[in-house]
């Protein structure tokens, strides 16, 4: 029972993921996120209970108040303060993306087979579908234009790692996690201060607008 | 002399192992503060100087006493990671001294601001920590935390400026880089996976020593995984070819100590990593595949960096593009493996990051005297500077690999050693290093000689670390200390076992 429940987090977690790749709103792009950390936390503390590891609670709630809460906070916080378009269009159309998007899922499942295979505690499923979240969000990171969906992807690459950290060995050690958590946070305030550099200098957070090297 | 260190007990070998780390950790915080005052480039260098004397220190009596774990097992120290270490803190040190004149000029420029300053110097002592802690751990997570941590403090040193192409080359930094450390995480999910099996959950199945002495059983499906995430991930770090592009941007538009230490510093750290991982990966495979692999990247790294370098007009990049091939050809020695491709690699390591730092420091006071990167701008260095010029000219010259320079013997080494190991690869191998050389001296050459364009500044150049570096490899071409040579050898047996 409590490995279907857990399939099903991971299931929905994928939906998450590529709720995210065709969403154009920012803001909704970012409620979708808290939605996205949630299964992972719901995730964790479920394999934390089953598998009596204590410190997996410490890092769900760690993951709680870092991808839940407070980036979410600071990116609504930026976006309002930055007053920048609302709306933005990927690079590539959303059913060719979401065509791309299945490709690599089915490209991860066919990769997880084999390790999942040897190991005893994991079904192929879970670390299948955290291979595939790490896949869409890199290709979000792609194919966006905007900084804030990049970031957004970049942190939901975050949320997959820790899925996979957590299904596939049940929890890294707890000094590492913490040492994650805090280059994550620290990550994501550096990249808001550049996006107020951004903003200074290109009136938008379009990435476009960053083309001269692209010579090379 | 080094005898005496025998005598030293183990609580003092802690205390020094603490200075080494919580001086630049310490220094970072007082710099934060004081970053911006008069006197704190000069305290920015004591304090490197510190963190340099006691990791002398810390390398003589592990040489000497052999390998060891510290504070109980957090930090491992053997003849590999304090070579590295050392060499670290030396770089460390003498950008330090060099970043004095260069800063003050563009403070004087009005590019940098007094929180500017701040900044940066904060953050220069906090990559160090990062570096030197990411090299001295014993855990393989504090390692990625480590190295990730020194990411974000070079992301906001190479913005420093603010200028659009800056934050445009700290974006592709962050996003690349981004990727590159999430393979490299998963990379360490599926080592401690394969660990966990062994170990059963363990805290200590992410420990260097553990892993190290049960590496004949872990699970060799799940290491050939994590190794290819491992190799792409770190490899990202530190500039192999397809994720390199963020090397070249992040070099040319950051100020110029950053640029060398990134070289000189930052590439080593990640090829560290990487060297550790096939250590595992050899004894878990048993089949050369991880060595295979970095020959390909090596090789292929190698040359697309050459020729991209001919195409450069902007002198940072030439030299940052120098810098992917060179770590190309370290990584193709290093995958070749044995007992002398691994000695000319951690060779060509130690000389490449003592010569490229030198070119960076010469080319940082060039660019300052011409107001310019841009290489068909700069003319005549020889005539108005000629410390400076001649400094541009032996600097090029001994990273081409001329004689009698160390970058000589460690190249000759690797390129004998591919002929007797991998003949098929030597073509390409001489190729590009004779693209490089062609490019590079005659693009030297229209700099330094000519009608000068270019006009002397108010603080003097500081001279000291570019002499210094290039005596340093000019030493080591022509006479390898013995002690030296005993060191590399256990270096070499920490890597082939």
């Amino acid at each position: 029972m409590p490995m279907q429940i857990l399939n099903l987090f991971a299931a929905l977690m994928l939906l998450l993921t590529f709720a995210m790749l065709g969403q154009r709103k920012i803001m909704t792009l970012i409620q979708l996120f808290v939605l996205h950390g949630l299964m992972v936390v719901a995730s964790a503390i479920l394999i934390a209970y089953q598998t009596h590891n204590h410190h997996l609670y410490y890092s769900a709630a760690l993951t709680f108040a870092v991808k839940v809460v407070v980036i979410p906070l600071i990116l609504r916080k930026l976006l309002l303060s930055l007053s920048v378009k609302r709306e933005v269009d990927p690079l590539v159309n959303v059913p060719t993306t979401m065509l791309i998007g299945i490709v690599l899922v089915i490209i991860a499942f066919n990769l997880a087979i084999p390790v999942a295979a040897l190991s005893s505690s994991i079904a192929s499923g879970t670390l299948g579908i955290a291979l595939a979240c790490i896949f869409l969000s890199f290709m979000m990171m792609l194919v966006r234009s905007n900084a804030v969906p990049q970031v957004i992807g970049f942190l939901s690459m975050e949320n997959g790692l820790f899925f996979a950290a957590t299904a596939v060995t049940d929890g890294m050690p707890l000094l590492v996690e913490l040492g994650v958590a805090l280059a994550v946070v620290g990550g994501t305030l550096v990249v808001g201060l550049f996006m107020f550099q951004m903003r200074e200098h290109f009136d938008d957070l379009n990435v476009r607008n960053l083309e001269q090297h692209k010579e090379e | 002399m080094f005898a005496t260190w025998n005598s030293i007990r183990k609580n003092d070998v802690d205390i020094i192992l603490l200075l080494v780390l919580a001086t630049p950790l310490i220094g970072s915080i007082i710099l934060m503060l004081a970053g911006h005052r008069g006197v704190a480039p000069e305290l920015n260098a004591g304090l490197s100087l510190i963190t340099f004397v006691a990791s002398a220190f810390l390398a003589a009596n592990i040489v000497a006493n052999g390998p060891s774990t510290f504070f109980s097992h957090y930090f491992f120290l053997d003849s590999l990671n304090v070579f590295i270490a050392g060499l670290t803190a030396f770089v460390g040190l003498t950008t330090a001294l060099f970043s004095r004149p260069y800063m003050r000029v563009e403070r004087d420029a009005g590019r940098m601001t007094k929180v500017r300053m701040r900044l940066y110097h904060s953050m220069y002592q906090l990559f160090m920590f990062t570096m030197l802690l990411a090299l001295l751990t014993n855990s393989v997570g504090i390692m990625w935390v480590a190295l990730e941590s020194a990411t974000l403090t070079v992301l906001l040193l190479v913005s420093i400026y603010r200028t659009a192409a800056s934050i445009e080359a700290a974006w592709k930094y962050f996003i690349l880089s981004g990727v590159g450390v999430a393979l490299a995480l998963f990379g360490t999910v599926l080592l401690y996976l394969a660990a966990a099996r062994h170990f059963g959950g363990d805290a200590d199945a992410l420990m260097w020593t553990n892993l190290q002495m049960a590496k004949s059983y872990l699970e060799p499906g799940i290491m050939a995984f994590a190794f290819v995430f491992l190799l792409v991930g770190y490899g990202t770090k530190m500039g192999l070819v397809p994720m390199h592009s963020w090397l070249p941007d992040a070099h040319a538009e950051g100020p110029t100590p950053i640029s060398a230490v990134l070289s000189g510093l930052l590439l080593n750290v990640a090829l560290y990593a990487i060297l550790r991982f096939k250590v595992l990966m050899d004894g878990a495979l048993q089949n050369g595949l991880p060595g295979k692999m970095m020959v390909g990247f090596g090789l292929v790294s190698a040359l697309v960096a050459t020729f991209s370098l001919s195409r450069q007009k902007d002198v940072k990049r030439m030299f940052s593009y120098s810098s992917i091939e060179h770590v190309g050809i370290m990584t193709f020695t290093f995958g070749i493996g044995g007992a002398i491709g691994t000695y000319a690699g951690l060779l060509h390591m130690a000389m490449h990051s003592l010569v490229k730092s030198a070119i960076f420091f010469s080319v940082g006071h060039a660019c300052q005297k011409a107001g310019t990167q841009i290489m068909s701008d700069i003319r005549g260095l020889l005539k108005v500077s000629p410390t400076v010029g001649w400094g541009m000219i032996l600097g090029p010259l001994a990273i081409l690999g001329l004689p009698p320079f160390g970058v000589f013997s460690s190249e000759f080494l690797i390129v004998t050693n591919a002929i007797r190991e991998m003949p098929w690869a030597v073509p390409l191998l001489l190729l590009a290093l004779g693209v490089a050389f062609a490019t590079i001296i005659s693009r030297i050459q229209m700099m330094v000689f000519g009608e000068p364009t270019v006009r002397p500044l108010a603080h003097s150049p500081a001279l000291l670390p570019v002499f210094a570096h290039l005596g340093l490899a000019l030493l080591f071409g022509l006479y390898m200390p013995p002690y030296l040579n005993e060191w590399f050898v256990k270096a070499v047996h920490v890597i082939i076992g």
